[in-house]
């Protein structure tokens, strides 16, 4: 009958040495906890101060009001060293990571890509060197978007909504590192949906003239 | 029809959905038995020990079992255990055979279609060995009852996940991945796919529509989408063509026959004959249809498609050309 004894013994110790001011003068884990704590927590505010520029990203789009008004007007078209440069603009998406990605988004899927590859040039003028042949403010490349310009630039007015030219605007002076570099993209927003060439499922050889062997 | 017919994996449509809901419920009525026998015995004891409350407050509140009594309970629960073990090693084998029932190697003549997943759209396109007759179209998937079909899966941005629950289970779509699976439909009826796998704002409204339908509906319907658009047959459809085509719907939308061939958004070609727009979201009505174009984003927030500025006149020809693309 000795081991009840010893039991009882035992487990009235174990509940003295948890209380926080219990007869054997232990620290409850807990205070412990908080005093390590207090320190780290008192910068928590100077960390929320970061959040509070936090990025917007408008989910909801304005629909567009006048849109011919609000177009840049930009007498001669002919390239030369005297643009007239326009009524300034600033290009807030400039400034805005996500607004580049999309503008790039949308530069390829508006086949800018088609003549001017991925900033490289090809049919059309590179993107990412220092020369512009039509000005490179946001309203002069906004400008060349709109009324395209001779030599096979096409005109995309009223084909794109305003805030996606914004978009496009923002990611192609970036491309020559004009935009804010800070915010600027190092690599796309989303994923390359295509299959790497090795993994593409094996298929029968066979003319294609002839229907596929099954 | 309630949700529960038409979004259920409890009410299977094909032999995989079946098999799975064959599971379910052997799951169902064996855990609902443990379970009904566990809170049995638990109020048994809880009322076996309501009446010894103790008053001496140094006695132990659990009094120490007799020596016999301790020994019958660890045969009782060591028994318990091991019938424990076994049940859920029974249900594991079950698990087993449903999940080899559902992979089994499929009948290689399937009908393959390609599911590629957008934010936040499906972009549906039946596969043919000849090129002029492959099928695109969105948020609608037609399937004969009883041929197996072979869906492969992608995705062009992020990964999203394909699931009809009335057909069978989740598949995911990964960008970069792509991944098969198999059905066989066993039974004619409307049903509603949704995303599985969070992919954005619109991940809860990115859903499609699903038909199962006897094998004559269904080369009826498939013969009708390989036509390119009809021609507008008045004036008004045509000048909404010329809208169409004039405008910024060109720059993403394709409707075969015209020069519209872009491919951001979804296929226009047939949108008339589809029962739902906005990726299984609205009605497919003329009122729905303008609200749609005029401000997208209004409707589904974050929606990739942007607010469209047109004149009262522009629209109704362009909604009259829209409704005429059976």
């Amino acid at each position: 009958m000795n081991w009840k004894t010893n039991s009882r013994t035992a487990r009235t110790a174990t509940c003295r040495s948890c209380r926080p001011f219990g007869p054997h003068g232990v620290r409850h884990p807990a205070k412990t906890l908080l005093g390590t704590c207090l320190p780290y927590s008192l910068l928590l505010p100077v960390l929320l101060l970061f959040s509070c520029e936090r990025e917007e990203r408008p989910l909801v789009v304005q629909p567009p009001l006048a849109q011919d008004a609000s177009l840049p007007q930009i007498s001669d078209l002919v390239p030369g060293p005297k643009h007239n440069k326009g009524p300034s603009v600033a290009n807030p998406d400039e400034n805005n990571s996500w607004m580049m990605a999309e503008g790039k988004r949308f530069y390829e899927a508006y086949n800018c890509v088609g003549c001017h590859a991925h900033g490289g040039g090809g049919m059309g003028p590179a993107l990412m060197d220092e020369k512009w042949i039509y000005g490179y403010e946001p309203q002069q490349v906004y400008a060349t978007i709109v009324e395209g310009r001779p030599n096979g630039m096409p005109s995309f007015r009223g084909k794109i909504s305003n805030d996606q030219l914004w978009e496009i605007v923002a990611y192609v002076r970036s491309l020559s590192g004009l935009a804010n570099q800070w915010a600027a993209n190092a690599r796309d927003d989303h994923i390359k949906g295509g299959s790497p060439p090795n993994s593409i499922p094996e298929g029968t050889p066979h003319n294609s003239s002839e229907p596929q062997p099954r | 029809m309630s949700a529960a017919e038409f979004q259920s994996a409890l009410n299977p449509a094909a032999s995989e959905s079946a098999h799975i809901a064959h599971l379910w419920w052997i799951f169902f009525w064996v855990t609902l038995v443990i379970f009904a026998l566990v809170a049995v015995f638990l109020f048994i004891a809880i009322l076996r020990n309501l009446r010894r409350v103790p008053d001496d407050p140094e006695r132990a509140i659990i009094p120490e079992p007799a020596q016999a009594t301790e020994s019958r309970a660890t045969k009782v629960v060591s028994a318990l255990v091991v019938i424990t073990v076994l049940i859920l090693f029974a249900l594991l084998i079950g698990d087993f055979f449903t999940g080899n029932a559902i992979y089994a190697t499929p009948d290689p003549k399937a009908l393959a279609i390609k599911v590629t997943g957008h934010q936040w759209w499906w972009e549906v396109q039946y596969q043919d060995p000849q090129p002029s007759e492959i099928v695109t179209t969105a948020n609608e998937i037609h399937v004969p009852v009883g041929k197996a079909v072979k869906l492969e899966l992608q995705s062009t941005d992020v990964i999203h996940s394909f699931w009809v629950p009335n057909i069978n289970g989740k598949k995911d779509l990964v960008p970069g991945h792509p991944t098969t699976t198999w059905f066989t439909a066993r039974r004619a009826g409307e049903f509603r796919g949704q995303c599985a796998e969070y992919c954005g704002e619109q991940h809860a409204h990115m859903r499609m529509v699903f038909v199962a339908e006897p094998p004559d509906a269904f080369s009826n319907w498939l013969s009708a989408q390989k036509k390119p658009a009809p021609e507008p047959s008045s004036d008004s459809q045509r000048r909404g063509r010329e809208v169409f085509l004039a405008s910024q719907c060109v720059m993403c939308h394709t409707i075969q026959g015209t020069k519209a061939r872009a491919t951001l958004g979804p296929d226009l070609t047939h949108i008339g004959a589809r029962k739902m727009i906005a990726a299984g979201e609205l009605p497919n009505t003329r009122g729905y249809l303008a609200g749609w174009i005029l401000n997208a984003p209004a409707l589904k927030p974050g929606v990739r498609m942007p607010p469209n500025q047109m004149s009262a006149d522009d629209l109704n020809a362009l909604l009259d050309y829209l409704e005429s693309l059976k």
